[in-house]
């Protein structure tokens, strides 16, 4: 195995670990503030869940493009051919 | 192990490839249509069983396209409906044994994103004609004009990319597990994957929603909103714009 197929497995793995941090800590603030906001309002429980529900998605979408470059960098690696 | 991003051909009809996505794809249509015409025959005023659960799918429909985006549900609920539930029966074809979802393929969730895409531009110029809508790029300012343009490039890329990576790594991820424990552990997994499905369709439609109701503007979400007071699905404006009561504390 050469030596630019290592660096893409190891960067791969770099790039959905690190990735993966941001929208962790994010989702846990946007939850923790929803829940907040349940707690004082429990009326608007349906509103602002559905808005987490989006923002959630939004946020997420940070983690799936790493997921994708992983997967770019594994799978279709334009440099290694 | 088979790459996620490439599909392969399973036979051709003349030069074209047709994968298992695309034969997937053709079920899942086959079954909306056929049942969408076979369930709406014969409606009546007082309805039965199959009557009663299908007006509750189009409430819920309705209701959702309403608290979203405060518009009038009628001129979105084909739209914004059908790509709910397309995308939801997709997402669980994984339940039948040996189909693979095709929107965990590149291609399908590409094709759905193109068409939120152009269905934005089609509202937009609708209800704005094609100077007013165009005039909304420079919306702020004219400064905004490139980052508006490529906004709206970005967005439909955001959505096609989340849709596709939530249901693959879903697909991928219970095909690693399986081959490693097989029997019964993939189970919980799978069940999780069923609530991503949901809430990936979801938030799918939604989102095609707001993009649309954005292009479309604020003056047709006035008149909507005049509409559905005068219906009397919406409170009035002074009692809703009255700020909510201070709970005791």
């Amino acid at each position: 195995m050469d030596y630019p197929s290592v660096a893409s497995i190891f960067c791969a793995a770099f790039a959905v670990a690190f990735g993966a941090i941001g929208p962790a800590l994010a989702e846990g603030r946007s939850v923790a503030a929803a829940m907040d906001a349940i707690a004082r309002q429990p009326e608007a429980a349906n509103t602002i869940s559905r808005t987490l529900f989006v923002g959630l998605a939004m946020i997420e979408t940070t983690a799936i493009y790493c997921l994708v470059i992983a997967l770019l960098l594994l799978f279709a690696n334009p440099l290694l051919n | 192990m088979k790459s996620p991003l490439e599909s392969l051909p399973l036979f051709h009809i003349g030069p074209i490839p047709i994968t298992q996505a695309v034969v997937t794809t053709w079920a899942i249509m086959l079954l909306l249509v056929v049942g969408a015409f076979l369930l709406t025959r014969r409606l009546e005023l007082i309805p039965g069983r199959r009557q009663a659960a299908l007006e509750l799918l189009v409430d819920t429909l309705d209701t959702q396209i309403r608290e979203t985006t405060g518009a009038r549900p009628a001129p979105y609920r084909a739209f914004s409906g059908t790509l709910f539930l397309f995308i939801l029966a997709a997402n669980w074809s994984s339940l039948v044994p040996g189909a693979e979802p095709p929107t965990a393929q590149l291609e399908t969730d590409a094709a759905l994103a193109v068409l939120v895409f152009l269905s934005v531009i089609w509202f937009g110029v609708r209800s704005r004609g094609v100077k007013g809508y165009l005039k909304s790029f420079a919306a702020p300012n004219p400064v905004m004009i490139p980052l508006n343009m490529l906004e709206s490039f970005t967005r439909t890329f955001s959505m096609f990319v989340r849709l596709f990576g939530n249901v693959m790594s879903g697909v991928f991820i219970i095909g690693i597990i399986a081959s490693l424990a097989g029997l019964l552990v993939p189970i919980p997994l799978m069940a999780l994957e069923l609530l991503t499905g949901l809430v990936q369709a979801y938030i799918f439609a939604v989102l095609a929603m707001v993009f649309i109701t954005a292009a479309v503007g604020d003056h047709a979400h006035h008149r909507n909103r005049q509409d559905a007071e005068t219906d009397g699905l919406l409170p009035a404006t002074e009692e809703s714009a009255s700020p909510p009561t201070e709970r005791d504390s």
